[in-house]
């Protein structure tokens, strides 16, 4: 069932469509099987030159580029995840395949257009939620210091992960994770919809596999 | 007479609720950012374009008004740049356009003359080029023609 997250007073009065939404896997990465590479590459194929040019006026992708330009990132020095693997899929003539979740985020990301990202559900405690972080606050309690009012993904003891950023270290999905959570972030202009979208086709994804 | 000074005006304390500006600020910067994405659509495939805004720094964090305001600016200000420069090449583009037909109506009035396709704003490497018809004969009898090249080679 997808669960929706909390969102800091701050930075719902910014960002009122902002949402977190999230699932939770059970199961964890691996090898991509056969059927899965073949799916990424039917999707290469279908995924030309002329559509990753127009993705940036398609309303979804557009709607995280603005979000991303709000927030303070250039979108064409940090890419919003839908370009970014527009770019690589021009650049390697094809979706690479590298395992099986990154597989599952891509596809996803590519299909609908929403960013999904992935916890390891035993490092990290729900209700997840957006919030802007504190003062000497650090990613993951313990990793590199945060900036001052940066947007952070946090659980209610600590931050665990940069918004479109960096995961920490400890909260990242490795070999030995049993159980996943997949994120989502609602933006503005993005239909409720997509999200749920993108995050059902990784779990199928993910599903498919197993 | 000295008249007594007016009455001092107390400081305001309170700061002015932000809120509304911010709120136009943000709709401003996803209107420029959406006529920016298409104004690079329609660019494409030239090159040669400087699309840069540069971020504010310090990773995704909400914006001071002055920051919203500045990146709103410097978002205005790159739009008006492309505007104008998409404007001055495409009205060279059309020049050559215009060169090109000219060729073809008359090529012995265009001797040598060599257009690329990206002259015109097109890819590739198409173009289209004023030679003699039989080489040094030609140039003697004035039999001039356009060579249209069938496009680029292959790699290698």
């Amino acid at each position: 069932m997808i669960e929706t997250g909390w969102v800091d007073a701050d930075l719902e009065v910014e960002f009122p469509e902002l949402r977190l939404r999230w699932i939770t896997h059970e199961g964890g990465s691996g090898r991509t099987p056969p059927e899965i590479k073949e799916r990424l590459r039917k999707l290469s194929d279908r995924y030309t030159g002329g559509k990753a040019v127009h993705l940036r006026q398609e309303p979804i992708p557009w709607a995280y580029r603005v979000f991303f330009r709000q927030v303070g990132i250039d979108p064409d020095d940090h890419r919003t995840p839908a370009e970014q693997a527009a770019l690589d899929r021009m650049k390697h003539g094809s979706f690479r395949s590298r395992n099986l979740l990154d597989d599952a985020l891509v596809i996803a990301t590519v299909e609908t257009g929403v960013p999904v990202m992935a916890l390891d559900a035993d490092k990290v405690t729900p209700p997840l939620g957006l919030r802007l972080s504190q003062e000497g606050e650090r990613l993951g309690g313990e990793e590199r210091p945060l900036s001052v009012r940066q947007i952070v993904l946090a659980d209610p003891d600590r931050s665990v992960a940069v918004l479109f950023g960096d995961i920490a270290e400890e909260r990242g999905v490795t070999p030995a994770t049993q159980r996943m959570l997949l994120c989502s972030v609602q933006v503005k202009g993005v239909p409720e919809i997509s999200v749920e979208e993108a995050l059902w086709t990784v779990t199928e994804v993910l599903r498919t596999a197993s | 007479m000295l008249k007594p000074p007016p009455p001092s005006v107390p400081l305001v304390t309170t700061g002015p609720d932000e809120r509304a500006a911010r709120r136009d600020l943000l709709e401003q910067i996803a209107r420029l950012e959406s006529d920016l994405a298409a104004l690079f659509c329609s660019a494409y495939p030239r090159g040669g374009f400087d699309w840069a805004v540069k971020s504010r720094g310090g990773g995704p964090r909400v914006l001071s008004l002055s920051e919203l305001e500045r990146l709103r600016d410097d978002l205005a200000e790159r739009l008006h740049d492309v505007r104008r420069t998409l404007s001055d090449r495409t009205w060279v583009e059309e020049q050559n356009r215009r060169l090109i037909e000219e060729m073809m109506l008359a090529p012995e009035k265009h001797k040598w003359v060599r257009v690329g396709a990206e002259d015109i704003g097109e890819r590739g490497c198409k173009h289209w080029h004023v030679r003699p018809r039989w080489g040094i004969l030609g140039m003697m009898l004035n039999w001039w023609r356009v060579r249209i090249s069938s496009g680029c080679p292959l790699a290698t």
